[in-house]
């Protein structure tokens, strides 16, 4: 894949499920040797998409372009060039760690041989153990492991680490990482921010089937104007605070409540919460909490939504 | 490309038909469901309806007079075992079950038996006879007796095509539709589509698969039979092979057809039961098909259990060919083309 040439190229996608709309006009470009998230709550569409992407499922309207083709017939050629890796798929479970990753070997004209793609995703003690034994972290390696034996251009993602501890989710990480490094391509969907900001090079946010914002993820905290983010409570008997009184502290950018809770982003914390804490005791509130940390994409897509990724 | 030169990349139809084998032979209950429940089923049934010499009937003589000499009159009987009661137990006996007839006190005697009873209405025959004649009636004339002990013809010979055919039917179905099911159910066919593995080879490695196991599975249950229970093969071994995987392909067709929709286990398994319950009642595994009325015979010599179960029966039992299978062989292929064919069609992949 040339550097800087598209990917992945949608225009416009459209998918409904009975009244449901899945994925509503949606516009996606993975450009060649980038790692490109899709993040979002559930049930935001990212599923979907990929899955149009893929091939798998039919837009009711809109094109795509992957690796400059488009979806025809049952697609084998273009097929043999991707590595999908599903959400949730269960292997048999009285085969072998190795004998799986040759049966998806065997698909592709070309690839890793079985140990190397062991190494890959570091399984090698696991060549000969039933996938029935398997830890939750071990059988998602696998998984990773069969979508990597065609040493594929383009690798499908989709929520790699639903479900998994924090040391499996690290080793996981390290492998996408390892595999950025090499130059491939990778569109991945996440609903975790932070794994989204470690990963991603560009990052769209999906909400209700269209992305909402697009860019690094660097960028995209950049767009709140301001680095930190102040949480806050205050006694429910406390008399209640003004949107506006709290946008009039200094180095404020951004307000917004959410079941009782305020949420600023500032640019300054240290000048932001005595201001603060005085404008409250000034009104007679007293604080029940209070927080502060850097902006993260959770932020963005709270500013944007309202919600937050948990809660959407 | 990095390709290590002595690793062997083999064909997906081998790696897809090795999974299905794999899988099955690390299964320890598909192994005795497959392979060891037959023979026992063959094995426990046929000596429940072994062959017996006829058993003597069990009468009664009331206690009186000529108790005595009656006794020793169908003592000579050899079908009779007499015993002499009073009344009171003799007509207790009776109603027990414990003897079919009880001779009365009386003279001439009066016997007491339930004629609905066939050993009833035999022992009554017997007994009249042996009393007639002690009491000095000659016969007009004696009858010679020729007695048929068909080998072939016992109950374990009827039973053993009948559980092959079982056996050909449950795992077909059974084997093709759970795996396609778990499998869909766990995404790992839509992971395969995904991967590009062909749709042909996922259904061909199903049928494959049934093939190879085909052999140990109809072969453990033939051996058995016929080295320990001296079931006969009268036809020749290569019809008998033929038709077997003829059989065993008309059930994977079935199997295919009822696991190409569903989504669950439970779904599949309800299926599964609509289709094969009929024919464990109505194929003729068990007992003839001919003692079903006429009106349904036409739909239960049309269930491709039924044809199987023919087949392996006229071959096995009557030494048939392939010709005079004819029927039934052309029943089995149009019953898996067209379940093949409209699987193929319907199938969900996702």
């Amino acid at each position: 894949m040339p550097e800087g040439a598209l990917a992945v190229r949608c225009r416009g996608l459209v998918k409904r499920y009975g009244s449901v709309v899945a994925v509503n006009g949606l516009d996606l470009e993975v450009r060649g040797g980038e790692c490109f998230g899709l993040l979002g709550p559930n049930g935001a569409g990212k599923t979907t998409t990929v899955e149009i992407c893929e091939g798998l499922t039919q837009a009711d309207a809109g094109e795509v372009f992957v690796l400059g083709e488009t979806w025809q017939g049952d697609g084998l050629a273009l097929r043999a060039r991707l590595g999908v890796q599903l959400q949730e798929t269960k292997f048999p479970e009285r085969l072998k760690v190795r004998e799986v990753i040759a049966l998806f070997r065997s698909f592709y004209p070309r690839g890793r041989s079985v140990e190397e793609t062991l190494a890959l995703v570091q399984l090698q003690e696991k060549g000969d153990a039933f996938v029935k034994g398997l830890s939750g972290g071990q059988k998602q390696r696998l998984s990773l492991a069969c979508a990597l034996v065609g040493d594929p251009e383009l690798l499908f993602l989709d929520e790699p680490t639903t479900g998994l501890d924090p040391q499996s989710r690290l080793s996981t990480w390290g492998i996408v990482e390892a595999l950025k490094a090499r130059g491939r391509t990778v569109l991945l969907t996440t609903h975790y921010m932070e794994e989204a900001a470690r990963l991603c090079d560009r990052v769209a946010i999906v909400d209700h089937g269209r992305p909402i914002a697009l860019g690094t993820p660097r960028e995209l905290i950049a767009s709140l104007g301001a680095e930190h983010v102040i949480e806050f409570a205050v006694e429910e008997t406390a008399p209640a605070v003004s949107a506006e009184t709290l946008r009039a502290l200094p180095s404020v950018e951004g307000v917004a409540q959410e079941d009782g809770r305020w949420r600023l982003t500032v640019r300054e914390v240290h000048r932001t919460v005595p201001a603060l804490l005085a404008a409250l005791a000034e009104g007679g509130a007293a604080v029940s909490h209070l927080t502060t940390h850097h902006a993260t994409l959770e932020d963005v897509f709270v500013a944007l939504t309202g919600r937050t990724l948990r809660d959407a | 490309m990095p390709e290590d030169p002595g690793i062997r990349v083999r064909s997906p139809l081998v790696e897809l038909t090795l999974a299905r084998v794999r899988e099955l032979v690390r299964e320890p209950e598909a192994v005795f469901w497959v392979f060891v429940f037959p023979i026992l089923l063959a094995g426990i049934l046929g000596l429940a309806f072994r062959s017996r010499p006829p058993e003597a009937l069990p009468v009664a003589v009331v206690d009186g007079p000529s108790a005595a000499a009656r006794l020793i009159a169908l003592r000579a009987e050899p079908g009779l075992r007499p015993e002499v009661l009073a009344e009171p137990e003799a007509r207790a006996a009776l109603g027990r079950g414990r003897v079919v007839l009880v001779v009365q006190a009386g003279d001439p005697p009066a016997y007491t038996y339930d004629p609905t009873q066939p050993e009833s209405r035999a022992a009554r025959l017997a007994v009249d006879e042996a009393l007639q004649r002690a009491a000095g009636r000659a016969d007009a004339f004696t009858a010679g007796a020729l007695e048929i002990t068909e080998p072939g013809s016992r109950y374990v010979d009827f039973l053993v095509p009948g559980l092959l055919g079982m056996n050909l039917m449950g795992t077909g179905m059974w084997g093709v539709g759970f795996s396609l099911v778990v499998a869909r159910n766990g995404k790992l066919l839509k992971r395969l589509v995904a991967a590009p593995a062909r749709r042909s080879h996922l259904l061909a490695a199903q049928l494959l698969s049934r093939l190879i196991f085909l052999v140990p599975e109809a072969g453990a249950l033939l051996l058995f039979a016929c080295l320990l229970m001296g079931v006969p093969l009268r036809g020749s071994l290569l019809v008998l092979c033929g038709v077997s995987l003829l059989g065993a392909m008309a059930f994977t067709g079935l199997g295919l057809l009822t696991a190409a929709r569903p989504r669950t286990i439970e779904g599949v398994s309800g299926i599964m039961n609509l289709v094969m319950v009929p024919m464990w009642v109505f194929s003729g595994i068990f007992f003839s098909t001919e003692r079903f009325p006429a009106a349904i015979q036409p739909f239960i010599q049309a269930l491709p259990l039924t044809a199987l179960n023919d087949a392996l029966r006229a071959v096995m039992l009557e030494g048939a060919g392939l010709a005079a299978v004819g029927s039934e062989l052309l029943n089995l292929t149009l019953w898996g083309a067209l379940s093949f064919a409209i699987a193929l069609r319907i199938f969900r992949w996702q």
